[in-house]
């Protein structure tokens, strides 16, 4: 399986690709890019931008919070304990640890969404090349179907286009 | 758009990772030496038990409590700073952000040892954790220790996660320029981090959410604290107004500490050229308005105490205005109020240097209001006849000063292995700030701006 991918100096060369990526018919989600920090003023820096984890952090809060009030008065029912005069449940102290189970939730959430739609931890994938660490962005497409129009779009925007040979 | 700053800036910022200087040796064993001696004296407490310190009666509560509640509020700079400023999206935040958080990581840590510390029996500590008991009984939900218990967690595991997640493009970028066991253990814990679009979107509003979360929790971390003291019915602190008193005092003592750390690691790691003289400024300026705050609860918690006039109330306030107590309060008054106020107000005098000696006076100021909100209200609980006093040993004192070599070493060893400063977000930083530039050059060649 032969993969090709260009190593662009500058943000606006990479978005020159990608365009002539598209204008020469590869499929949007065969176009694979990565930089070493976030590009989102640029349009291919935007992509995927949709993401359930405000909605994910909003259900890890109930969750929390929902074991914070059956931690609380369930056990404190169960194993019923006057201290100070004060009732087995005491919902006014019960809410503290609510509040801390509740926002711990909304933060789990947060991370296990990142980590899951991120798909991290991952392998590091054969489409990859170091030199993005030195502020390359790499614009490429796996097993493109028309090899000589791909690198006809990564060769027009100037980039160091490559060949890569991956296994199958 | 140019990128030709991109690798001098990670050069720059990896420089501290890749080498390794005698001085950092020397330096390290130094502390580690403070620390083993704090760990020694600890088990030598625990050897001859509590009667080694000066907690006695009426004082039970000394060094050990003033330095938790001291490291709980050092802690609340970083992670609190750092998420409010990314939610305002201040674009001076970007090299601060990590050694601020860093802070809040290390001292949390270091704050919570401390009731284990002044436990006695330390390996009893697990009673706090909610588990069924075989011994039939829960922990008591109704105990401020307990409610301690869930919120330093929270906070430690919300923070741990806060610094953990927008390191990984950087452990990415160290894996890549990296080969043997540094390439393996880097590659580790970047996860298999490639930087695409969507990791890139994914990172920064998880980043975003954990911040709108972080910051109520911070705020109730410290009023929780605030609740060992007022839920309880000692003179001076059964208070309405400890929650948010502690929370200023808490946030003015962490900027306190973030600028001297950020001074000594400018200077150590030769950043001088991304910790520039506006982020003290700034810092300073957020320094001031806390000292302010402050200024005003302490009025407005001995004004009403004064007035209220109460017996038991009135000796503890007179131990700490004109007794016994005074050149601690009057000390920390200057620390806290008096010396930062021209120092961070008069413009002549405003500089990097000035900056971290307000800071180091707030940061002595406030670990002296932590001792007075502690002692002198237990020297004087009740009626006459049990009021006492107390002085701590030196058991307390090494403990007190390991838990500051405890955290220069984990800071001096976070630094070694991990970049202080976030690379991808001074990335991001230059980049925009290259592109502001550049609009605006637009703007005045077409007349816009005159």
């Amino acid at each position: 399986m032969t993969s090709m991918y260009g190593l662009f100096s500058t943000p606006e060369l990479a978005q020159q690709a990608v365009d002539g990526l598209r204008a020469a018919g590869v499929p949007e989600g065969e176009i694979t890019i990565q930089s070493s920090e976030p590009m989102e003023e640029y349009e291919f820096g935007s992509r995927d931008r949709e993401t359930l984890m405000p909605w994910n952090a909003v259900l890890g809060g109930a969750i929390g919070m929902a074991a914070g009030y059956f931690l609380t008065s369930v056990t404190q029912k169960s194993w019923p304990m006057v201290t100070g005069g004060m009732p087995i449940v005491t919902n006014w102290t019960n809410l503290i640890i609510i509040f801390e189970l509740t926002m711990l939730g909304a933060v789990f959430a947060s991370v296990i969404t990142l980590l899951y739609s991120a798909r991290l931890p991952g392998r590091l994938p054969k489409f990859y090349d170091a030199e993005i660490s030195n502020g390359k962005i790499l614009v490429g497409v796996a097993s493109p179907r028309e090899m000589e129009k791909v690198e006809h779009a990564l060769r027009a925007s100037s980039g160091g286009v490559r060949k890569l040979e991956l296994l199958s | 758009m140019t990128r030709k700053s991109d690798s001098s800036l990670t050069d720059d910022l990896l420089r501290p990772v890749f080498e390794t200087s005698t001085k950092f040796y020397v330096t390290a064993a130094v502390l580690a030496v403070i620390v083993a001696a704090g760990f020694g004296t600890w088990f030598y407490q625990i050897y001859w038990g509590m009667g080694v310190t000066g907690d006695n009666w009426p004082v039970f509560w000394g060094l050990h409590e003033t330095n938790f509640v001291f490291w709980i509020g050092i802690s609340h700079a970083g992670t609190l700073i750092s998420a409010i400023l990314r939610i305002v999206n201040a674009t001076w935040r970007r090299p601060v952000t990590r050694c601020a958080e860093v802070i809040t990581a290390f001292a949390l840590m270091i704050g919570a040892m401390f009731p284990l510390v002044h436990l006695g029996r330390p390996w009893l500590a697990w009673w706090l954790i909610p588990y069924p008991s075989e011994r039939l009984l829960w922990p008591n939900y109704r105990s401020p220790l307990v409610w301690d218990f869930f919120a330093i967690n929270t906070y430690l595991l919300s923070s741990l996660l806060f610094l953990a997640l927008p390191a990984i493009p950087d452990f990415a970028l160290i894996r890549d320029r990296t080969t043997g066991w540094r390439n393996w253990l880097y590659g580790k814990l970047s996860l298999g981090w490639q930087g695409t679009p969507r990791q890139w979107h994914r990172l920064e509003s998880a980043m975003h959410m954990m911040a709108l979360a972080i910051i109520p929790i911070a705020i109730s971390v410290h009023t929780i604290v605030s609740f060992d003291f007022s839920m309880a019915v000692v003179p001076m602190w059964h208070s309405t107004i400890f929650g948010p008193y502690f929370v200023v005092g808490a946030i003015f003592s962490g900027i306190a500490a973030l600028n001297i750390v950020m001074a000594i690691v400018r200077r150590m790691l030769h950043l001088e050229k991304y910790l520039q003289p506006i982020h003290f400024r700034n810092l300073g300026k957020l320094m001031l308005a806390m000292s302010l705050l402050w200024g005003y609860f302490v009025f407005n918690e001995r004004l009403v105490t004064w007035y209220g006039n109460t017996p038991h109330e009135m000796a503890a306030l007179w131990s700490t205005q004109l007794g016994r107590y005074s050149p601690m309060f009057w000390t920390m008054i200057f620390c806290n109020f008096i010396l930062p106020f021209p120092l961070l107000t008069i413009r002549k005098l405003r500089s990097i240097t000035a900056t971290v000696i307000a800071s180091c006076g707030v940061v002595i100021g406030m670990w002296l209001e932590r001792f007075l909100i502690i002692v002198p209200s237990l020297s004087y609980k009740g009626t006459s006849y049990s009021w006492g006093t107390y002085l701590p040993r030196w058991p307390e004192i090494v403990i007190f000063g390991a838990s500051f070599a405890a955290m220069a070493l984990l800071y001096l060893l976070f630094s070694k292995f991990i970049p202080i400063i976030s690379i991808w977000e001074m990335k991001v930083g230059e980049h925009s700030n290259i592109k502001v530039a550049a609009q605006v050059q637009e703007s005045e060649a077409a007349g816009e701006l005159v």
